[in-house]
């Protein structure tokens, strides 16, 4: 409750609610507002913005509505964040509370592989995993899941760490609990808001991976996605640039609204630090 | 200097089982992908007989047991032999040799300018603490951090290439001009300008939010206390005596983003058609080309460790309380 209240003091994480309720919004609204397949044919291609009521964004290249695209857009990129984010929270958290919580060879282990994953840029990892599986909808959220865990790993280890030598641990152990039973019903529930604060950060990132792979071409060209717009946008560049511009803000938006709403949490948890 | 180098080079050791844990991992990707080096090149001859296959097979070690061809396979990376690419028709190590200096040249102007700049914002941050000038840096660096690179390099080609026509849109250096000598280099750097400022702006977000929070915290401290005691003004504090101590936290993040970096420059160069190792990259994942697109992410692992290498010898020597 407390926390709560500091976060509607913040300003920053208000800009950042309200943004990411417009978003949602979208996501929620884009089958009533826009019912048709936002990548059927709609109209004459190439249609400037603001220009007709129908078309209030414009139509891209192939005469697609871009406003039902980027309404269709928000329901991609959020579900692909959200997907990706859980699930890359679960393996970090997963391998974190071990490590953390064993210590000895099977920290040593799963630490090399952590780091094995660190060493490679992800989105080179990414590229690697769509060459080899395929680049529809759900392999691609699986792969952002898969390259985006090891910080959240770490977050995670180093909280048990800290956690596993305290008093209440080592009750829990007196009263005879067993070890699954320690880790996440006593430990990890004391462990877990750093690394829901750090969500963000991933689900943030999510969403700029597959806008990137999108615009490359490297993702499912069969959905809506903001940052397959942008590619499509590219080869009229130089004379409607707004085709790759809108979408392009729409990410921005999204991305920004994620990022304060996660820093107003952070600062809403952990008040002490707010002062510097 | 040899304690530097020394707990440098133990740092060094202990990425060693880390690399042979992502050569095992890619290895057994690559086993998961559909269709191996003979299939890839029977479709390009356009079909064989079964004999013939059989026969390539044999020839490339695709009949051995799937440990026997992993611990060839980690033998020839050791050997620094990334195969043969059947697209571009020479050696992966070639191939990749060629496309290297541009992604070195760009990532090591965005990082410059990510660090300096990162640097002088955070210092002014921190220095106007929750003034308008923090409030205003803070808002910009968020913005940067959340801005797709390729759109910021799409919308800097539109205003800064078609609408102004002061920069080139894209390409390395003039075509055909046949510059030498110093003109070479300006019209480089001249084609690199906007790519650098694409993929630097991503990394500034993350640079100037270490540096002020690193200042503050420095800030804080008893020795600075008893250097304004001392009667200096805060601009010498500031240079002489927070400053080195600021800079340490930024060092470390220099090796940690170096792979982030790597991973961001496929997409920057895709945008400015740089002939660089992040573009082979992407056009390897389109032609299929897997053992150049393997080799890429082994180079670019033993890329991101040399990096670590180097970022340890710098801290280690900025900071002599480590001890080996």
């Amino acid at each position: 409750m407390e926390a709560l209240k500091r976060l509607a003091k913040s300003p920053a994480a208000i800009v950042g609610l309200v943004l990411l309720v417009l978003v949602i919004g979208m996501a929620l609204s884009a089958p009533l507002l826009f019912p048709k397949d936002p990548l059927g044919l709609a109209g004459r291609p190439l249609q400037w913005p603001f220009l007709s009521a129908r078309f209030l964004l414009g139509t891209d290249t192939t005469g697609r509505d871009i406003a039902a695209q980027i309404f269709h857009g928000a329901r991609v990129s959020l579900l692909i964040g959200i997907v990706a984010t859980l699930l890359s929270i679960t393996i970090g958290v997963a391998i974190g509370a071990v490590a953390g919580y064993y210590g000895g060879i099977v920290d040593d282990v799963l630490m090399r592989i952590t780091e094995a994953f660190q060493t490679l840029p992800n989105f080179l990892l990414l590229l690697v995993l769509v060459a080899v599986f395929g680049s529809e909808i759900k392999t691609v959220t699986i792969a952002i899941g898969l390259v985006s865990w090891p910080a959240a790993a770490r977050l995670t280890r180093a909280e048990f760490l800290s956690l596993r030598g305290r008093e209440f641990v080592q009750a829990c152990r007196t009263l005879g609990m067993r070890d699954p039973q320690i880790i996440f019903r006593e430990i990890l529930p004391n462990a877990l808001p750093p690394v829901i604060v750090y969500a963000s950060v991933i689900m943030a990132t999510a969403i700029l991976l597959e806008s990137a792979l999108a615009f490359l071409n490297l993702s499912d060209p069969n959905i809506p996605s903001w940052g397959n717009l942008i590619g499509t946008g590219r080869s009229v560049l130089r004379t409607q640039w707004y085709v790759s511009a809108i979408p392009g803000l729409a990410i921005l938006l999204t991305v920004l609204s994620v990022s304060l709403v996660g820093q107003g949490l952070n600062d809403a948890l952990n008040p002490r630090l707010k002062k510097r | 200097m040899m304690r530097v180098l020394l707990l440098a080079l133990r740092r060094l050791a202990t990425s060693l089982p880390t690399l042979l844990v992502l050569l095992v991992g890619l290895f057994l990707l690559l086993q998961l992908a559909p269709g191996d080096t003979v299939d890839a090149l029977v479709a390009q001859i356009g079909g064989g007989d079964p004999t013939m296959i059989d026969e390539l097979r044999r020839y490339y070690g695709l009949d051995a047991s799937v440990a026997v061809q992993l611990g060839r396979y980690v033998w020839r990376l050791l050997q620094l032999d990334l195969g043969y690419s059947a697209i571009y028709g020479k050696p992966v190590s070639d191939v990749i040799l060629e496309r290297l200096p541009a992604t070195l040249l760009l990532m090591g102007s965005a990082l410059s300018f990510a660090f300096a700049a990162g640097m002088a914002l955070g210092v002014l941050s921190a220095r106007r603490v929750n003034k308008w000038p923090d409030t205003l840096i803070s808002t910009l660096g968020l913005i940067f951090y959340a801005t797709p690179s390729f759109w910021f390099g799409l919308m800097g080609i539109v205003i800064f290439a078609v609408k102004l026509g002061w920069l080139p849109a894209g390409g390395i250096e003039e075509i055909g001009a046949g510059y030498t000598g110093l003109r070479r280099i300006l019209d480089i750097a001249w084609h690199l300008l906007l790519p650098t400022v694409t993929l630097g702006l991503i990394f500034l977000a993350t640079y100037l939010r270490i540096m002020r929070a690193s200042m503050l915290e420095v800030m804080n401290l008893d020795f600075v206390r008893t250097a304004r005691a001392k009667g200096l003004s805060p601009r010498q504090v500031i240079t002489a005596h927070v400053l080195r101590n600021a800079l340490l936290p930024m060092i470390t993040l220099v090796g940690l983003q170096a792979g982030t970096m790597l991973g961001g420059s496929v997409v920057v160069e895709s945008v400015f058609a740089l002939p660089g190792l992040g573009r082979l990259a992407y056009e390897s994942v389109v032609q299929r080309d897997l053992n150049t697109l393997l080799g890429i992410v082994f180079v670019s692992a033993l890329l991101v460790i040399v990096i670590n290498f180097l970022v340890d010898l710098v801290y280690a020597h900025l900071d002599p309380r480590i001890v080996t």
